[in-house]
């Protein structure tokens, strides 16, 4: 589905205010950046798996991989100090071929680096040695499992996925990572599968450490749970499915402005493959680049400009405002 | 008003204190710790609420609590056994009545 068709579908469910409108009530103000702390790096959009959920539209199919050269410039940008976290995405990272350099160069920054990993591709032989690469780094893993069942996570991901998850986190287990006292992260990431909001963290959590731990022998550090954002393949689902209004509506219902004002793209800036910038992953997919003057491309980075811009926002930015909220990193209020 | 119950009057239900904002506010605060987690889990609590929902046939309710389970990450199955136990109460309920029919049988008949 065409951006412009996927923007023009949020616009058009009755009884849904633009958001743009919503979230400029609540201070008087647009929302806007108060800063860069989280340098969010989408390194490609090949991928081993084809998730129904999936905002990117990865696939195997896909080709869209960053180079080196992009890569270069996202490093020198992540010197910048108030870069704490270097967060990066896809796709499979690991399909990218330059993936441990951008992890060894920002580690050698000082950086907290993220791998959001789908841990699936770690049971395959020709990526395995990431396994050994995230733990000598550091780095912390953020693996997306939607669900502690299998039958359900195999649903929206693909048949034998679950097991292969399950094999990745004994692996890291084994290698110290969900274990305390060793440093090493491994969080869990959780979206609904299908078209309602998650529930607390908390709950999730508890039942997430009861299932995986209880059944499955492995652990973890921490879960987060995501909002499922209409857009992507979600989007195309809940078209499909005739949930597009009741979805948006639920969560334009469950607007919280807390949230709003807390949302990732308020500390974040998405760096697309190709080097363009983005105020999140989600703008990406919609193709809306950074704006209100603020430059486009990572080559022509300028954090005085990026550091206070206007976010670019549309109704899909219902779904970080929702509830507790919905970041990378979890809730937001 | 085309229907009695509209799927949208729904998000309404934050509303019903509209007219009686004292009662209502006394309402939410009993029905939010009532609801959330304590001795119980928010699982078991959003199942036995499925279970009233379904047994008492108030389409928001049901609407309310099968999207509660599903976000608690709750099976179908799993929410149907919560129904049936609702509707073998129902029907235990029903049956334990026929006791006062059955005593006055017991007393009329010769």
């Amino acid at each position: 589905m065409e951006a412009r068709s996927q923007l023009l579908a949020l616009r058009s469910v009755e009884g849904v205010p633009p958001f743009e409108g919503r979230v400029n009530a609540l201070g008087g103000t647009p929302l806007a950046a108060h800063g860069i702390e989280v340098l969010q790096i989408n390194v490609g959009k090949r991928c081993n798996l084809r998730c129904r959920h999936c905002h990117v539209e990865a696939g195997p199919e896909r080709g869209e991989a960053m180079p080196l050269s992009v890569m270069r410039r996202c490093v020198d940008a992540a010197r910048l100090p108030s870069v704490s976290t270097v967060d990066i995405t896809g796709g499979a990272p690991e399909m990218n071929e330059n993936l441990e350099w951008l992890i060894r160069e920002s580690r050698g920054l000082g950086k907290r680096v993220i791998v959001r990993s789908n841990l699936a591709i770690l049971a395959e032989e020709e990526h395995r040695r990431f396994l050994d690469i995230y733990a000598g780094c550091g780095v912390e893993i953020a693996c997306s499992l939607p669900d502690c069942s299998q039958s359900r996570t195999d649903r929206q991901r693909g048949d034998g996925t679950f097991q292969k998850v399950i094999a990745a986190m004994r692996s890291l287990n084994a290698r110290g990572y969900g274990v305390e006292g060793t440093g090493l992260v491994l969080d869990i990431v959780h979206n609904p599968i299908g078209a309602y909001l998650p529930a607390s963290q908390e709950a999730m959590e508890r039942e997430y450490r009861r299932r995986l731990c209880d059944e499955h022998g492995v652990s973890f550090n921490a879960l987060f749970c995501l909002t499922n954002l209409p857009v992507g393949h979600f989007l195309e689902y809940l078209i499909q499915s005739g949930n597009l209004e009741d979805y948006l509506r639920t969560l334009a219902g469950a607007f919280n402005p807390a949230a709003a004002r807390r949302a990732m793209c308020t500390n974040t800036l998405s760096v697309g493959w190709d080097g363009a910038l983005f105020d999140c992953d989600f703008n990406q997919v919609l193709e809306l680049p950074v704006d209100h003057g603020a430059p486009t491309n990572i080559r022509d980075f300028d954090p005085a400009r990026l550091n206070g811009r206007g976010i670019v926002v549309g109704n899909h930015c219902y779904g970080c405002a929702a509830g507790a909220g919905s970041s990378c990193q979890g809730t937001t209020a | 008003m085309s229907h009695y119950f509209d799927e949208k009057d729904l998000a309404d239900f934050p509303n019903i204190g509209e007219l009686a904002p004292e009662q209502g506010k006394k309402f939410f605060d009993y029905y939010g710790s009532a609801t959330s987690a304590g001795a119980l889990s928010e699982r078991e609590k959003a199942l036995i609420a499925l279970a009233v929902a379904t047994t008492q046939r108030c389409p928001y309710c049901i609407d309310a609590y099968t999207n509660r389970c599903l976000s608690l990450g709750i099976s179908g199955p799993e929410m149907m056994e919560a129904v049936h136990t609702g509707a073998a109460m129902m029907a235990g309920i029903t049956l334990a009545h026929s006791t006062q029919m059955r005593k006055i049988i017991k007393k009329k008949v010769m």
